[in-house]
């Protein structure tokens, strides 16, 4: 127990440290929240779905948290040969104690980080529609970064060399973002991009963001509650395996 | 301490340790010597829990790594040949860590990590972090950190690979200096004759995942006629350069090096 927990401490601890890390991690939701918040808005708005900074703004959040969490765990490839992951293995600790302290450390640290996007997300100008619905907002938040620091830790377990790094951004973290329905309503889709919409986790996790925060939504938040539950549980068990088998 | 009996260990068709036998009495500086790619860091990864091996029997104070891994690890210490320190944590707080994993109680850890940190003066810079520490600084902690859960065995995998003599001279005045105050054994490998053989009681010497030959640097030289343990350590290796197959670590050791300030 107390070494899940160090290790958790530990990775909070590396992120509130790394302050010009956080100011730089800002800049991209921002880009997308003002060049499309404000570059798609008129559009928007003339097609009669209101307010495109206020639909686009939970989808930031979203990425910011995919984005942190997902990192989280590549940076296994990292740590294990030139950090502190090595001398983690060797300690007569259960490989399951270290996964979880670090997997978990990540999600906290994906959390904080989009907890600050929704403070810059106010500042541009969105307003969420009730306050009493915000704590079902975090709720999503939590479930978004657990489910995808877990496949963080699958990939960062399974990454020989760097190169597999660039193609795991390209072919799984973007796709999984620009198929996800941050970007544009679920409505409508033509039936190619509406099935892998459907397929992809990270959709019910803007969805039920959505709904928490702006109240208009596509799945039932209990739907979008069990379908991350049961994604974040399987990418969990999956890196658990990985994480085990990890050879140095 | 340790005994090692007809070790192996392959890779696909490549035989990295090919049937390794010998004996670490408790108490000892064992120095492991070979060329790139003899199997020294695979024999020390299978000792270490870390990989485990395809033939042969190895104990850790009586015990098998293979099958008592977690008690085992609670016995040895080790530094990397890479590092593996944080270097956003303090110090203070790479120590705490380590005295946490390896179920240190509170004072005692405290109190050992006063004391390592004095004796491989670095008290002064506990609250520093790791990330402005000099290379000579880095290993003296992770050397330090190695000593804190009091093990019976020390590795050290090329603890001195790139440090300047001041600093491979005061590393090894530690150690020693511990090897005698606690006796903790220590297995160590280096591609510095000198401090094999100023530092180690007795040194083996592998090749092509065989041992080659082992005793003290006076009986090497003295077997193989020659004057110097480098010369012993050609003769009995001959002077063909290894060329190590790049695997992903070493391509990433390259990279390492790039960023590296």
């Amino acid at each position: 127990m107390s070494a899940i927990y160090i290790l958790w401490l530990r990775e909070v601890k590396r992120y509130t440290r790394s302050r010009a890390q956080i100011v730089a991690s800002i800049a991209q939701p921002l880009l997308y929240l003002l060049a499309l918040g404000f570059g798609l808005g008129p559009v928007f708005q003339k097609a009669g779905e209101g307010s495109y900074l206020q639909f686009v703004a939970p989808g930031v959040i979203g990425l910011s948290i995919l984005f942190t969490s997902i990192f989280s765990g590549i940076g296994l490839l990292w740590d294990r040969q030139f950090g502190f992951l090595k001398e983690t293995l060797v300690a007569p600790v259960p490989r399951l104690n270290i996964m979880i302290g670090k997997t978990f450390g990540g999600a906290t640290v994906a959390i904080l980080q989009g907890m600050l996007i929704v403070i810059v997300c106010l500042i541009a100008g969105f307003r969420p529609a009730h306050v009493s619905t915000l704590p079902l907002a975090l709720i999503f938040m939590v479930l978004i970064a657990i489910t995808f620091a877990g496949l963080g830790t699958v990939i960062g377990s399974k990454l020989q060399n760097m190169q597999g790094f660039q193609l795991m951004m390209n072919f799984l973290v973007m796709p999984i973002f620009f198929l996800s329905g941050a970007l544009y309503p679920l409505t409508n889709l033509p039936w190619g991009l509406a099935a892998v919409t459907r397929i992809d986790p990270m959709t019910y996790g803007i969805d039920g963001l959505r709904g928490a925060f702006i109240g208009t939504a596509h799945f039932s938040p209990v739907t979008n509650v069990i379908v991350l539950i049961g994604v974040a549980a399987f990418f969990l068990i999956l890196g658990a395996r990985a994480f085990a088998r990890i050879q140095i | 301490m340790i005994q090692v009996r007809d070790l192996l260990k392959k890779y696909g068709d490549v035989t990295a340790v090919a049937g390794v036998s010998f004996d670490v009495a408790p108490g000892e500086i064992f120095a492991f010597l070979g060329p790139n790619g003899a199997g020294k860091t695979t024999t020390i990864q299978m000792l270490t829990t870390l990989v485990p091996p395809d033939g042969g029997t190895m104990q850790i104070d009586g015990l098998d790594p293979v099958r008592q891994a977690s008690a085992v690890r609670q016995r040895f210490g080790i530094v990397f040949q890479d590092a593996s320190l944080d270097s956003e944590l303090t110090a203070w707080e790479n120590m705490e860590i380590h005295g946490v994993l390896y179920h240190v109680p509170r004072r005692t850890r405290h109190e050992r990590i006063e004391r390592l940190l004095t004796l491989f003066e670095l008290w002064d810079r506990r609250d520093a972090y790791v990330k402005t520490f000099s290379g000579g600084m880095r290993r003296r902690l992770e050397i330090a950190r190695g000593f804190l859960h009091t093990p019976k065995i020390l590795f050290l995998d090329e603890p001195t690979l790139g440090l300047d003599p001041q600093s491979r001279n005061q590393l090894w005045t530690h150690v020693k200096s511990l090897n005698e105050s606690e006796h903790v054994t220590v297995f160590l490998t280096t591609h510095y004759m000198d401090e094999a053989e100023r530092v180690a009681g007795r040194i083996a010497i592998i090749d092509h995942g065989k041992i080659v030959a082992q005793g003290t640097a006076a009986e090497l030289k003295q077997q193989t006629s020659t004057d110097s343990l480098e010369k012993a350590f050609l003769a009995l290796t001959g002077t063909t350069i290894r060329d190590e197959r790049a695997d992903p670590a070493a391509q990433m050791r390259q990279f390492a090096k790039m960023w590296r300030r």
